[in-house]
């Protein structure tokens, strides 16, 4: 259970690490809070013949407090995520949910952006990002681009960026007013990954109507997956437990969530139905989900 | 490629040439010959490596040792070494509260917890399971480390 030999690279700018994943293209991995990482270097599930820390790079972790939102550096531990009152204040959702990320001592040394590109579909942040149509920014030699959150992840464990891309940050807009949020999900025990879960973010009208809905399930598939069906049951409803459960219910139509030692898929469905309905009702209670 | 580093460990530096690929945790044990932080499962999982890096508990072996440069390592060792010798309170509580029987998750416990009973947080029994829920203990049951944690709590706040 030792890492394999790899050449070890901790550049300390942006400019050093792009021109290194330049270089050493598919032969390189990004480190960085290696709380993935590391694991699958000590199973030899990974060899990298370059391993690239980005540690070192200062401008890439940190919070920022901007007009149109946050924007958090890649390499922002999840510790700082769950500590910041700026994201307390503005983004109740990703406060919730970094508490479910694995475990303090994890939440650590884990970032930001590293859960993002693992792109684990149980993982809390990709299904939060994507319910609060935050945007990735990647950066290589090539230039700068903006990735939607819902068009970064592919396939498990599978992300759009390319081998000489590092992700930079994430910005997630400021909600409109009258938007609450709320997450739930359910494991077998704390800080492991969920057997299922959602993430609802539900803005109200003057009239307390439902006027725009995200809906995106943990561990339904191998990506995030955002529930139109359940989102458009929402738009223009007065959301009630009846219709809370009528949505939930669409939510986990075209699921197929893959069965494991942990529960089967049929039962895993469920659980998200259940954890989706509970999401969607404590969202629009007045007074219980969290307003952003 | 081998490396040089000089890694800071309870104050003291220890200046080595190692393999990159060098985990922390072994750093610790083979390097600086303090085995006190025990290696359990090497991915993750059971805590029982955790140290504490610029005062955060952290696994010890889900870091290479060359990333601890410039960082601030604290092991089990620092605890006693601290109190002149004596058990840290927080040792006295488990020992007193029969925290550990076979001993070998202990010192992950202790670092995980030593920053929390040393911050002062009244924790409830429910919040202090919470706070151990990335350390496993395989002879416990938890019942009697929680009753430590307790000890060490009402202790720290009777000083
Ligand atoms: C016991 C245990 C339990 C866990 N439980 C959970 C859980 O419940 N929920 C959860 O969400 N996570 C969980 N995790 C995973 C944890 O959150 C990781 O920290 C996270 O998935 C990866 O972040 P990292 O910074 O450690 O990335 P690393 O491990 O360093 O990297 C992960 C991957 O992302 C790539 N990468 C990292 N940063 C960048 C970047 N800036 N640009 C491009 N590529 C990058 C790396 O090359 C690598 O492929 C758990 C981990 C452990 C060990
Ligand atoms: S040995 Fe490090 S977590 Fe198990
Ligand atoms: S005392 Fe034996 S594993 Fe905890």
């Amino acid at each position: 259970m030792k890492p394999p030999p790899f050449e070890y690279r901790d550049p300390e700018t942006l400019e050093e690490t792009l021109a290194l994943l330049a270089e050493h293209g598919d032969d390189a991995k990004i480190l960085a809070g290696g709380q993935s990482l590391i694991p699958l270097l000590n199973f030899r599930l990974a060899r990298p013949e370059v391993l690239v820390d980005i540690n070192r790079v200062r401008p890439l972790a940190g919070i920022d407090d901007r007009p149109e939102g946050l924007r958090i550096g890649a390499a922002t531990r999840q510790s700082a995520l769950e500590r910041s009152s700026q994201v307390a204040a503005q983004q109740p959702l990703l406060a919730e949910v970094i508490r479910y990320v694995a475990h303090a001592q994890i939440r650590n040394r884990g970032t930001v952006g590293g859960s993002l590109a693992h792109a684990d579909p149980a993982a809390e942040l990709p299904v939060a990002m994507t319910a609060l149509d935050a945007s990735l920014i990647a950066s290589s030699g090539r230039g700068e681009r903006r990735i939607a959150a819902e068009e970064f992840f592919v396939s498990h464990l599978t992300t759009v960026l390319e081998d000489d891309e590092v992700l930079i940050a994430v910005d997630v807009p400021r909600a409109p007013a009258g938007t609450r949020v709320a997450f739930e999900e359910f494991a077998r025990r704390h800080g492991d990954y969920a057997l299922g879960g959602a993430a609802v973010v539900l803005t109200a009208d003057a009239a307390g109507a439902c006027s725009r809905a995200r809906v995106t399930l943990l561990a339904a598939g191998d990506v995030p997956v955002r529930a139109h069906a359940a989102e458009k049951l929402l738009v223009g409803a007065v959301v009630d437990a009846a219709v809370a459960r009528e949505a939930a219910a669409a939510a986990v139509r075209d699921i197929e969530p893959v069965g494991d030692g942990h529960g089967d898929g049929d039962y895993r469905s469920s659980v998200i139905e259940a954890m989706c309905d509970r999401a969607i009702a404590r969202a629009a209670a007045p007074g219980e989900g969290k307003k952003a | 490629m081998k490396r040089d580093v000089e890694i800071e460990i309870n104050g003291e530096t220890y200046a080595r040439t190692i393999d990159p690929r060098m985990l922390l945790s072994d750093f610790i044990r083979h390097e600086a010959r303090l085995t006190g932080t025990h290696v359990g499962c090497e991915h993750g999982i059971c805590g029982a490596c955790t140290i504490q890096l610029d005062g955060e508990p952290v696994r010890s072996c889900t870091m290479l040792a060359a990333q601890a440069e410039g960082h601030r390592v604290r092991t089990v060792e620092a605890l006693a070494a601290g109190s002149g010798g004596e058990l840290h309170p927080l040792q006295q509580a488990f020992h007193e509260a029969h925290g550990l029987q076979c001993g070998f998750c202990t010192p992950g416990f202790l670092m995980t917890l030593e920053p929390l009973v040393a911050r002062g947080e009244a924790l409830d029994r429910e919040q202090i399971r919470g706070e151990i829920s990335g350390n496993l203990c395989r002879c416990t049951s938890y019942q009697q480390i929680v009753d430590a944690v307790v000890l060490a709590i009402e202790r720290h706040g009777g000083e």
